[in-house]
């Protein structure tokens, strides 16, 4: 008789859950070295948000009371450092690990070069951790934005301290650029062994030349899509991540040229680069950041979750592929927007390119969320999975924050905007933690049995914990920043005498939220894959790296 | 003239309604989505409504605020805009140096603030007693930096730099810089 009977699990305990992971369901060494290398990517973007989530609190509480625990000048490295760890080290890491998996995925072949993935992976782990040391040491502080000359101001830096930082930037920028040629390489290349594949006809489907040309061709001549319409979103987002790459790298190189001279002993602080003219060709490049490529890869994941939490087809599939196109190129021509306020900048490039030009991009990802949410309606009655609430407090995220950027991109309203609080509350912080970082996790919930093997989540308390507080803590935050914006609070500065200390009071109670959300967040993962399961996610893997998941997991 | 201020009160009553709308929105669609039984998906014309109503709210936004934001026109115009009062200012290692100590300015003119930077960007913004800012700009060396504006309330301003220009910016402030008086009503 007890041959036939199956005796239940003894139950694990806290450390032993710790150890091992919950039900000991993970196990390390049946990854694929594909598998493992996107979980030490997401392990990594993990990390580096939790180094911005910290800085953001202590940044918090600096502006309820500007405590003597660090300087202004430490501050201000602070501010400087907290979007770039956001951005690189943390969301292009989660972005990048997600779409280096997914794209070979969804194309049935193998990652053109896992070497190279593994060189994108660490050559940005490597360069956020050294310009965030350096501004950590030396309190490098020309914030991301860089305007001119201050990078180059060294009254108030040193050179060397410049050097190290714009140093790590490059690190950064090289291994982005190794990111966009083995997606581009992996969906034109044909795999050793296979049928030799149209790869200008690939690449034109990827970027949307095939779509277009349809249009002048009659209804029988069409050419079909030969890549899905995630792989062109994950496509045309790159060609902004490569553009923004190719920007910031001359730029850094402009600015290196200073800080090398000066470190010679030669100051060029006379030699004339416009102040203006620079303004707009960085604007142009880091644009491509904000308004293209986020947009795009956000746009491509809200399409791929909806069809796989549905199984269903895209609602208007062509719409979907034609809006990414536009998006792509109202994302070269918006970067005005940032320059309302330059009187010096023409009046008719901040009519066309930053208000009208702009205001498209409330069409393009107005259109993306109806599609998103009319897809998942014609798969009705859905469960409430993690993914699909996280996916809805994205898309509610991004719903927010693009009419409150279109907003302040209007002249007569960002003259009063600019630069306040209402710009990185409602816009900024709005779209990035609950638009971006909530559709990421949506992603990291629904892809982690795919990359785990099969482990079990730990708590469902804890993912709806996480949820909740995410939501709730990143549009509160958002939303008392926004209100003491438009109050007159700047941002970018320090207020010693509690001016606005209220909604900054309410806005750090919101960002403790964020913060307690990241921590069961964190623990949840961690119990679900137990601390020798992650730290096995970096052993070496003795499967094939040509093979994605195992074809019958462990 | 419409202040700044009602400007403001009227943007933050706008986008509260919608930010509410939207959130009711999308708890009503996690709701029904998840409750419904199989049924029709969305028709296209509900699609192409959505399409229009963007395209619609994206267009009118600038068409309103041009029209009704006093402001808007005499920035785009102020070339061709004759001023009232010209106060140049100056700005060097931190440092705003002013023509005057207050600026005088009497109910009714129209002063162009002109700004120069000898070194870093800038910024140049006037803000009330209490903390609210009335307008700003940015202010870049080797450009011409000015900006138009029409006082119609008494009150005293003062002017703070509203761009980072390295750690030692955030003390560009200086108080009661620009006084307006006759007007008889005092901005709120």
């Amino acid at each position: 008789m007890s041959g036939l009977t199956t005796r239940p699990a003894p139950a694990m305990t806290f450390t032993q859950t710790l150890l091992d992971g919950h039900q000991r369901a993970f196990r390390a060494h049946t990854l694929t070295p594909m598998q493992k290398l996107t979980l030490r990517f997401v392990v990594v973007g993990l990390v580096y948000y939790g180094f911005a989530a910290i800085e953001g609190m202590l940044m918090r509480i600096y502006q309820i009371e500007p405590i003597s625990l660090f300087s202004p000048g430490q501050y201000f490295g602070m501010l400087t450092a907290h979007p770039l760890v956001g951005i690189f080290g943390s969301s292009y890491l989660l972005v990048f690990g997600a779409f280096l998996f997914l794209v070979p995925f969804l194309m049935k072949k193998p990652l053109w070069s896992f070497r190279l993935a593994n060189w994108t992976l660490w050559l940005i782990a490597g360069g956020t951790m050294t310009f965030w040391l350096d501004g950590f040491i030396s309190h490098y502080a020309p914030l991301y934005t860089l305007y001119w000359p201050l990078p180059a101001d060294f009254d108030q830096f040193h050179p060397l301290s410049g050097a190290i930082f714009i140093l790590g930037v490059a690190l950064i920028m090289v291994g982005t650029l190794f990111f966009v040629l083995n997606i581009f390489k992996t969906i034109t290349y044909a795999p050793a062994g296979q049928e030799r594949q149209p790869a200008g006809a690939l690449l034109a489907s990827a970027l949307g030349i095939t779509g277009f040309a349809n249009l002048f061709r009659r209804r029988e001549r069409r050419k079909e899509h030969l890549v899905s319409l995630p792989v062109a979103a994950i496509a045309r987002g790159s060609v902004d991540t490569a553009l923004n790459a190719l920007v910031l790298t001359f730029t850094g190189v402009l600015i290196l040229v200073y800080m090398v001279a000066e470190l010679f002993g030669t100051s060029l602080k006379n030699t004339a680069v416009d102040a203006l003219l620079y303004k707009n060709w960085f604007w142009w490049g880091l644009d491509l950041i904000a308004d293209g490529m986020v947009l795009i890869f956000v746009a491509g994941t809200w399409y791929l979750l909806a069809m796989l939490i549905t199984g269903k087809p895209l609602f208007m599939q062509n719409i979907a592929r034609a809006a990414l196109l536009v998006e792509l190129v109202v994302s070269w021509t918006v970067w005005s927007h940032h320059l309302l306020s330059d009187q010096a900048q023409p009046e008719i490039l901040k009519i066309l390119s930053g208000e009208a030009v702009t205001a498209f991009e409330l069409i393009t990802q107005g259109l993306a969320f109806f599609i998103t949410l009319a897809t998942l309606w014609s798969a009705r009655p859905l469960k409430m999975t993690n993914e699909l609430k996280f996916l809805l407090g994205g898309l509610l995220g991004f719903a927010l924050a693009v009419p409150a950027g279109i907003i302040q991109a209007d002249l007569g309203l960002n003259r009063i905007l600019h630069n306040t609080q209402w710009i990185v509350g409602p816009h900024v912080h709005v779209a990035i933690l609950v638009g971006l970082t909530m559709t990421l996790y949506a992603a990291v919930y629904k892809l982690l049995p795919v990359l785990t093997n099969g482990a079990q989540l730990y708590s469902q308390r804890l993912a709806t914990f996480h949820f909740w507080a995410h939501l709730v803590g990143g549009i509160g935050m958002g939303a008392f920043m926004g209100m003491a914006g438009l109050k007159g609070m700047l941002r970018r500065t320090i207020y010693w005498d509690g001016e606005f200390l209220p909604f900054m009071i309410l806005a750090g109670i919101c960002g403790a939220l964020l913060l307690a959300a990241f921590a069961a967040f964190l623990l949840n993962i961690v119990m679900t894959v137990g601390l020798k399961g992650a730290l096995g996610i970096f052993r070496r893997s003795p499967h094939d790296p040509r093979v994605l998941v195992p074809e019958t997991p462990a | 003239m419409v202040d700044s201020s009602t400007v403001l009160w009227g943007q933050a009553i706008a986008y509260t309604i919608y930010v509410v709308g939207a959130m009711l929105l999308v708890g009503w669609f996690a709701y029904r989505v998840t409750r419904s039984r199989e049924g029709r998906g969305v028709p296209p014309a509900l699609f192409w409504t959505f399409f229009a109503l963007l395209i619609v709210a994206g267009v009118s936004l600038h068409i309103v605020s041009y029209n009704t934001i006093p402001w808007t026109p005499t920035d785009v115009h102020r070339d061709s805009m004759d001023a009232d009062k010209t106060f140049v200012i100056e700005v060097e290692d931190h440092e705003f140096s002013l023509p005057s100590m207050p600026m005088q300015v009497d109910c009714g003119d129209r002063v162009l603030f002109e700004v120069v930077s000898h070194d870093l960007t800038y910024g140049f913004g006037l803000f009330r007693e209490d903390h609210s800012m009335l307008f700003q700009m940015q202010v870049l060396p080797g450009h011409i930096n000015d900006v138009l504006w029409e006082f119609q309330n008494d009150g005293v301003y003062t002017i703070r730099s509203t761009e980072y220009s390295g750690p030692e910016g955030y003390g560009m402030i200086v108080e009661d810089a620009v006084v307006v008086g006759g007007c008889g009503e005092v901005a709120s």
